[in-house]
Formats: C-alpha cells, sequence, structure tokens
C-alpha cells in the first residue's frame, strides 16, 4: 500500500469514527440491493430527484430578480426574461421543470399501480409518496400565482374560494388564507414565502423519508418478487444486484442524460408547450375586473379539475360546491390508501387476473378524458361525460377490495424469470 | 434510582402540569402566525365604501369600466321595465327565487333584488369558485341554454344566472349572486359597501 493510499485510509477512519460516511456509503449505495430486472418504469424516481434539484437551483436563482409585490411581480418577470442575463433561460428550465416534474410522478405512480409497490412492506413509501404528490400540489399552484399574470390570478381566486366552500367558517377561512378581501399583493407576498421556503423544505423532507423508508425494504420489481427471500451464502439476494455501480452507471445516468435532452428540446424550443405549459392569458397582468374566456389550470391539474366541477346537484342538504370540494379532494386522498383496497394475493399486474387489468385499463382512459375536459369549455355534454369518468375514477379505488379478491390470480414463480 | 423509591403521583402531576403549561404554550405561540394571516390595517382601509357616479348609466347596459369594491368588480344594471315584468315569468328553473338565502341585505329582498326596481347592484363573482360571470342581456338561444332570456353566465363552471343575478337550479353556483350593502346618496351617486345610515 503506497504513501497515498495509507493517509486516505487513516483519514476515512478517523472520519468514520467520527461520522458514518463508509457506513452510509455502503448501506445505501454499493451494498444497497435492486432487482435485476427493473425496466423503464424504475427511472422516473431518479428523474424525480434531478428535477427537483433543477427546481431548487433555478428558484433560488429567479428570487434573485423577482420582486414579490402586486406592482412589481409582472414587470420583475418582463425583466428577468429580457434584462437579466440567461434570466429567460432560468425561467423556462423552471417552468418547463414544473411539467417535467409532475410527468415523472404521475408517471412514477402509475408504475406503484401497475406493478403493486404500494402493497406490504411498503405502505409507509407509499403514503409518503401521496403526501409528497399534494406537497408538489401545493407548491405548482403557490408558485402558479407569482408571475402575477391573469390566469395566475383567476386560477389563485377559483382556488383560494374552494375554501369558501367549507360549510359554515368557508367565508372566513378564504379571507384568512388571501389576507384581504380579494387575492391581493397581500396574498403575493405569502404565497411567495411558502413556494420558496416552507413547501420546498417540508418537500425535501418528505424525500428524505420516502428514499429511507424504501432502502429500508428495498425495491419492488415488475414481478412483485421478493428478492430477499432468495439469499446467497453470504446472505445476498441472488436476484439483486448493487445499486452502484450497476444501477447508477448503467441504468440511471444513460436515462437522465436521454431526459435532459428531451427536457432542452421543450425548454429551448417549445417553452409555452402550445399554451399548456405556460397559457397566453399570462402574458397580460392581473386583472382582477376581467376574467379570462376560460379558466383552465396547468396540464398536470386539469384531471382533478374535471372532478371539482363534475359535481352540479346538491345532495343531502349541501351546496354541490362543498361536493365539489369533497369530490377533488377524495380523488387526490384516496390512492393513499390503496394498500388496504388492494386485497391481491400478488403484486404484479402481471399476474392479476383480467378484472384488474381491465380496471387498471379503463381508469388510466377515464384519467385522460378527465384531463381534456379539464382545459374545455363546459357544457351539458361534457359535464356529463366528466361526471361518468369521476365515477371511473373512483370505482377503480372502492372496488378494488372485491374485484382483487374474486379475480383468478397466475402462480408467481419463486426467482425472477429471465428470458 | 430504585424503582420504588418512585413518587408515582408526583411524576404524575409534573406530567400532566408540564403537558397543561405547555399545551398553553403551543395556543399562545401559534396566535401571532394565524393571526397575522387575517386582513391587516392596510387591507381593511382599502376595503371602505366606494362612491360610483351612475348618471351615464343607459337602460339595457352595465355600467362601464366596471367599478370595483374591495377589489371585487361590482356591476351595475339598468333593466329596462320590459325586462322587469318578464323578470319573474320563469321562477321555476331558478333554485332560489324569493331570494331566502341570506345574499343580499335586507332591502335588496324583493322581486328584483333591488333598491330601484330597474337598477340591479350585485358583486360579480360567481357563487361557485368567484370567476366574473358574463353579462348576456339577449333574449336568444346561446351555446349553453336554448332558452336563454337574459342574464349572467360564467365561463368557468357553467352556472346561469337570472337578470335579478338569480342562480338557475342544477348548475356549480350554490346560490344567488351576492348584492352588497349599498344606498343612493342622491340620484347619480351610489355607495357601495355601506347601509343608508339614515334609514337602518
Amino acid at each position: 500500500m503506497s504513501g497515498l493510499q495509507h493517509s486516505i485510509k487513516n483519514m476515512m477512519n478517523w472520519i468514520d469514527a467520527r461520522l458514518p460516511v463508509t457506513e452510509t456509503y455502503e448501506k445505501h449505495m454499493s451494498k444497497y440491493y435492486a432487482p435485476k430486472n427493473t425496466n423503464f418504469w424504475y427511472l422516473m424516481g431518479v428523474l424525480a430527484t434531478v428535477v427537483l434539484v433543477n427546481q431548487l437551483l433555478t428558484g433560488i436563482w429567479l428570487t434573485m430578480s423577482y420582486i414579490p409585490t402586486a406592482e412589481g411581480a409582472f414587470g420583475s418577470i418582463e425583466y428577468i426574461m429580457r434584462d437579466v442575463n440567461f434570466g429567460w433561460m432560468l425561467r423556462y428550465m423552471h417552468s418547463t421543470g414544473a411539467s417535467a416534474f409532475f410527468l415523472v410522478v404521475y408517471l412514477h405512480m402509475f408504475r406503484g399501480l401497475m406493478y403493486g409497490s404500494y402493497q406490504k412492506p411498503r405502505e409507509l413509501i407509499w403514503i409518503l409518496g401521496m403526501l409528497i404528490f399534494v406537497a408538489l400540489m401545493a407548491e405548482g399552484f403557490l408558485g402558479y400565482l407569482l408571475p402575477w399574470g391573469n390566469m395566475s390570478f383567476w386560477a389563485g381566486q377559483v382556488i383560494v374560494s374552494l375554501a369558501g366552500a367549507v360549510p359554515i367558517v368557508g367565508d372566513g377561512l378564504a379571507t384568512w388564507v388571501r389576507g384581504d378581501f380579494n387575492i391581493s399583493g397581500i396574498t403575493l407576498n405569502r404565497f411567495f414565502a411558502l413556494h420558496v421556503v416552507l413547501v420546498p423544505m417540508l418537500l425535501l423532507v418528505l424525500v428524505f423519508l420516502h428514499i429511507v423508508a424504501l432502502h429500508e425494504v428495498g425495491s419492488n420489481n415488475p414481478d412483485g418478487i421478493d428478492i430477499k427471500k432468495n439469499l446467497d451464502d453470504k446472505g445476498k439476494p441472488l436476484d439483486g444486484i448493487p445499486f452502484h455501480p450497476y444501477l447508477t452507471l448503467g441504468h440511471d445516468l444513460p436515462a437522465i442524460v436521454a431526459f435532459c435532452f428531451l427536457f432542452a428540446v421543450v425548454m429551448f424550443y417549445f417553452p409555452d408547450g402550445g399554451g399548456y405549459l405556460i397559457e397566453a392569458p399570462n402574458y397580460e397582468m392581473a386583472n382582477p375586473l376581467k376574467t379570462p374566456d376560460l379558466i383552465a389550470p396547468v396540464w398536470y391539474y386539469t384531471p382533478f379539475y374535471s372532478m371539482l366541477r363534475a359535481a352540479t346537484f346538491p345532495f343531502l342538504g349541501l351546496d354541490a360546491k362543498f361536493w365539489g370540494l369533497v369530490v377533488m379532494g377524495g380523488a387526490i386522498v384516496l390512492p393513499a390508501v390503496l394498500p388496504w383496497l388492494d386485497r391481491s394475493k400478488v403484486k404484479s399486474i402481471r399476474y392479476k387476473g383480467m378484472a384488474s387489468k381491465s380496471f387498471l385499463a379503463i381508469f388510466v382512459v377515464a384519467f385522460f378524458v378527465l384531463g381534456y375536459l379539464g382545459v374545455q369549455h363546459p357544457t351539458p355534454l361534457k359535464t356529463f361525460l366528466a361526471q361518468i369518468c369521476t365515477a371511473i375514477y373512483f370505482a377503480y379505488f372502492l372496488l378494488m377490495p372485491w374485484y382483487t379478491s374474486v379475480e383468478r390470480t397466475k402462480p408467481v414463480p419463486e426467482r425472477i424469470p429471465m428470458q | 434510582m430504585e424503582e420504588k423509591n418512585l413518587d408515582g403521583s408526583r411524576r404524575k402531576f409534573l406530567l400532566g402540569a408540564t403537558a397543561v403549561v405547555g399545551t398553553a404554550g403551543v395556543a399562545g405561540l401559534a396566535t401571532p402566525f394565524v393571526g397575522s394571516w387575517q386582513p391587516g390595517a392596510k387591507a381593511l382601509a382599502a376595503g371602505a365604501p366606494v362612491k360610483i357616479d351612475i348618471s351615464k348609466l343607459v337602460e339595457g347596459e352595465m355600467l362601464g369600466p366596471i367599478p370595483a369594491w374591495r377589489d371585487k368588480p361590482i356591476f351595475v344594471i339598468k333593466r329596462s321595465s320590459d325586462l322587469l315584468e318578464r323578470l319573474n315569468s320563469r321562477n321555476d328553473r331558478l333554485a332560489d327565487p324569493d331570494s331566502e338565502r341570506i345574499q343580499q341585505p335586507e332591502y335588496a329582498k324583493n322581486g328584483t333584488r333591488s333598491i330601484k326596481p330597474e337598477i340591479l347592484v350585485l358583486v360579480g363573482l360567481c357563487t361557485h369558485l368567484s370567476c366574473a360571470p358574463k353579462f348576456r342581456p339577449k333574449i336568444q338561444p346561446e351555446q349553453f341554454d336554448q332558452d336563454w332570456i337574459g342574464g349572467f353566465f360564467c365561463p368557468c363552471h357553467g352556472s346561469k344566472f337570472d337578470m335579478a343575478g338569480r342562480v338557475y337550479a342544477g348548475v356549480p353556483a350554490p346560490s344567488n349572486l351576492e348584492v352588497p350593502p349599498h344606498y343612493y346618496e342622491n340620484e347619480s351617486v351610489l355607495v357601495i359597501g355601506e347601509d343608508d345610515k339614515e334609514k337602518v
């Protein structure tokens, strides 16, 4: 051993006795075993992390030039776009990043539905993930008010008014959230604080817990086979491979490069996304007296927005408005209890029966249709369609205990089958 | 210390006292954080009553540019006598034709929901989720209603209101449009945000 290696080893020993660097590295990287059969769907987690870092960095840089007041906000965005060096790029990285975040998170969640990643022993990973999803929705909404464009204003108006649907205390609650009788600079200022400080901190803590919980039980895989059941004589999973370097360099890094390439194409050539990533009315300053012709949220909220406005009739003596809030809130919260709704003996869709497969397929179609309807003008026919799709959305979850317990499943092999 | 020497009741008392004082402390500590979100002096001052000149209001039209009170659009409309006659002809389609729900001051709880029969004063925010409804006064088939007799249509979620701001049944909006507190200072000045002190 050369002198240099010797001193490095000594230094690591010194550090390890005070901070568990090597132990942590081994536990989470070089000796963390992941299933060898993970596929495309298992890349979304690391891509979400990449986007999170992008959002944090570009967000911090944007705050250096952004002014969080009703008078200054809209102008400061134009200042960032025109006068700040590379300001346009930082802003487009941030706005494209918001959409990319939801894209990979939706795919990540769909992977969970397909392969039963929420099932025992991964219930807490799933619940923490749902909390991340809710925090992410809040973060996106808070950030959307900040450019102080007309769509920012009216989207804020509509969503804060949701608080007004709560019986009795509703109006007071909405005023409390706004800090004013209507959305104003006061609201903008507090949303800024929440968007850049509170919710990001919350997100980081939740993401940390999500990953710690994942590494405690290990990753699921497309076959839903527990790799910890088949160990070699050294106690390593026979169907597992060390996360680093096999998955980091073999799977994740190429995926990150490809993802960044696609991201750059959108960011440089289609930053508005045809009006779906940045909406046209937002190039006009907030105007409390002029509602845009069509208030449509950004694409990633549209399925839930459709469900909100699908509630059009009173029920049990309570307003349709209240039920809209309940339906939308329920649609967001319900997936959190999936681990207790799925009664199947098997995890993966590969071994589940026709009922599970059909319900998942119809669910996905309904989700897409709801997303489409969310950007359309409401007509009686479209509202009716949204009501049907909302029913399908809820049926997927609420009927799950029934259809997963009665269907015939395929036998799951002991070891991960490789072609 | 050995277990048998412990004074159990003393420990219980200390735990209980700490919990009670701690809870009171947390409640006290939360007060400034929660309270600071209420509208401050600046917001309250900006929400004071406003005066609106209605001398140029034309029959059949809405006062423009739309005035604001508390940053909310205020719709002031002069209805024709023709329209007033037709106003209560289709009450079967309305959710609350008699304005039972408190969405207006007592002096506007009548057949026209106004002080002066012809002049309608409304807060121009949909009672569903606070979009500004569109003023569609013409009696003609509309995309959203083949049988339209004039009123307001909210483009956000499709709620419909008649020419007194009364909500149609079967739409997302739960109640009639709000009539703000208001009175006429004289023939041409309308005050929004306050009741007539002399009459009250």
